[in-house]
């Protein structure tokens, strides 16, 4: 679609009578405010009366107003070394999935820019997680590694590799096996964003470097990645801070089990917010989130600056 | 551009490959959902039901209150696309017809509210929405769901503005609508595709939506299907796989329906969208 494209163009307008503009800036605050206000109301508000709250001792079901204790939460944060834990395999998790998945996502976005039969099949499969409520795709692959009922297991049987095992159970093997589900349920985003990357790419540079007997991996690095890399960085960024924050994937898959090795931080938010009731604490964790994803950012913003965007 | 016999043997190997990857899990969804009890239970399960049956519906439907789970989560993504839509439209014309200050902070928020980790945000949501009663109702969580939908819906709006050509709407001020008519009859109809495909993705993020439900609903016979989904699965991790892939299979066809419908216009609009960002 070219929608986007069109409307960048330099607006040549005619300036307009000085009351007729009046007007129109009066009418354009009446259009922008039925969606600004509740955007402020219910999702800037709430944002900064979380980091309020992380200053307080709120909890639910308490009938006495929240105290306020300064950085209380944020010291008592520190010491806990099951949330520093649950950081850690947040980052494991974020990495863990984002890293595999763009280079799966890159294969695919390639094979879909060729002339193949079947790219239309593999297109409208790419596209089917994401449709897919997060619930009903852990859901499947629960059914996937079910211990004697599930495909996985019975495919490594046939193949002699063994009797199987109950994967999100073990200890060692939970982590990996929801990071291969994370990696399969954000293919689609990352995939069609660099598909759009690819068809970015002028056809008459690939088609000049390919006369001057350049390589397909010659092509790849001169050509096709050079245009690629605002996307590539972008949905990279994005699905760090996605991956993080996820939660509804895990929950259905683990609960953050087995003991805790699959606990993301926004589970343990969740359980010490919704479970234990301590608002203020899970505040907290909320607004180190949030720290570090900024720090993320911070430092991705500096190197798409460096990298001489283009796009 | 040419390739040689074998690289086109690798890439048929490499897709056959992403087509087992992305296809299997929901064949084995839809092949367990239509299993009887005496092939979930087999130790060599086969690929496809030797015995279908639909025991596995009518058992969901038994067990947890999906009809009215459904019926929830339809009213409340119908709700939030047509109220997402409605409060949408009048900001995007503006975001695309002017290049205010307002407008490029409106599309800093979309990048912005994609960043938080959303217990930040439920835990006041939770405690103003308690003080409304609020809690425990398709209002508040329509709310939510909304406020949530609309950085999306602004940004997919834009571009679908800027596609109607902006000398059409001169064209008919020059020859005398006013601002209201020419809006009416030369952008609205334009628009009107656009506003569909908008409207329909919000219903999608609605009704696959989880993490608020489960904050902010609390009585069994008010959840929507994501939360109702969860209750197949027991305390113990203990699981009527059937049931459970019925279930599951119900609660995703809506969305896979309607996601084949507006697929070409969202892909399109990402696409353009990842270009330009």
């Amino acid at each position: 679609m070219t929608s986007v494209t069109q409307a960048e163009r330099p607006a040549a307008r005619v300036p307009r009578p000085g009351r007729d503009r009046r007007v129109t800036d009066r009418g354009a605050w009446f259009l922008v405010l039925p969606a600004l206000l509740p955007i402020l109301i219910l999702s800037v508000g709430p944002l900064l009366y979380g980091i309020l709250l992380s200053f307080t001792d709120a909890q639910s079901g308490r009938t006495a107003a929240a105290r306020w204790i300064g950085g209380l939460n944020f010291q008592d944060l520190l010491h806990d070394t099951l949330f520093w834990e649950s950081f850690r395999i947040g980052l494991v998790w974020a990495v863990g999935v984002t890293v595999p998945q763009f280079l799966l996502a890159l294969g695919l976005a390639l094979l879909l820019n060729q002339d193949l039969r079947l790219r239309w099949l593999a297109r409208a499969l790419a596209i089917v997680p994401w449709a897919m409520p997060e619930v009903v795709v852990g859901v499947m692959w629960r059914l996937v590694y079910a211990p004697d009922a599930g495909v996985l297991n019975e495919t490594l049987r046939d193949l002699g590799l063994g009797d199987g095992r109950d994967w999100l159970s073990g200890l060692g093997t939970a982590l990996p096996a929801v990071i291969v589900v994370g990696v399969w349920a954000g293919m689609p985003t990352t995939t069609v964003a660099l598909l759009a990357g690819l068809q970015n790419t002028p056809r008459e540079l690939h088609e000049a470097a390919a006369v001057d007997g350049a390589g397909a991996w010659r092509r790849f690095r001169t050509v096709t990645w050079p245009a690629l890399r605002p996307v590539a960085l972008s949905i990279t960024a994005l699905n760090l801070i996605w991956n993080f924050n996820s939660f509804a994937l895990v929950y259905v898959l683990t609960s953050g089990g087995p003991g805790g090795r699959t606990r993301l931080p926004m589970l343990f938010a969740y359980e010490e917010a919704f479970r234990y009731g301590q608002f203020g604490y899970a505040a907290a964790m909320g607004c180190v989130m949030v720290a570090a994803i900024s720090v993320l950012l911070a430092v991705f913003l500096a190197g798409r600056l460096r990298g001489g965007d283009t796009a | 551009m040419r390739t040689s016999r074998t690289g086109r043997a690798g890439q048929y190997a490499a897709l056959l490959a992403y087509l087992v990857f992305l296809a299997f899990p929901f064949l084995w969804l839809v092949s367990t959902a239509f299993k009887p009890p005496r092939e979930l239970a087999s130790l060599h399960p086969t690929w496809i039901p030797e015995d279908p049956t639909l025991a596995n519906f009518r058992q969901a439907f038994d067990e947890q209150p999906l009809l009215d789970a459904a019926l929830n989560s339809l009213a409340a993504a119908l709700g939030t696309a047509v109220v997402a839509v409605l409060l949408a439209t009048p900001m995007a014309y503006v975001m695309a017809r002017r290049r205010t200050r307002l407008a490029r902070a409106a599309t800093g928020w979309v990048v912005v509210s994609q960043a938080f980790p959303l217990v930040l945000v439920i835990i006041p949501l939770f405690l103003v929405l308690k003080n409304l009663r609020l809690i425990d109702s398709m209002t508040g969580l329509v709310m939510v769901y909304v406020v949530w939908a609309l950085p999306f819906a602004l940004w997919m709006l834009v571009g679908y503005v800027r596609a109607v050509p902006r000398e059409l709407e001169e064209a008919a001020a020059v020859d005398g609508a006013g601002r209201l008519r020419t809006l009416v009859s030369v952008t609205a109809p334009l628009l009107a595709p656009g506003l569909v495909a908008t409207a329909l993705f919000a219903f999608v993020t609605a009704w696959n939506e989880f993490f608020f439900a489960l904050v902010l609903l609390k009585t069994p016979e008010k959840q929507t299907l994501p939360v109702v989904l969860t209750h197949f699965i027991g305390a113990e991790g203990v699981v009527d796989l059937g049931p459970l892939a019925a279930a599951a299979f119900l609660a995703t066809l809506p969305s896979l329906v309607v996601f084949a419908l507006i697929q070409r216009r969202i892909t399109g609009g990402m696409l353009t969208g990842a270009v330009k960002s």
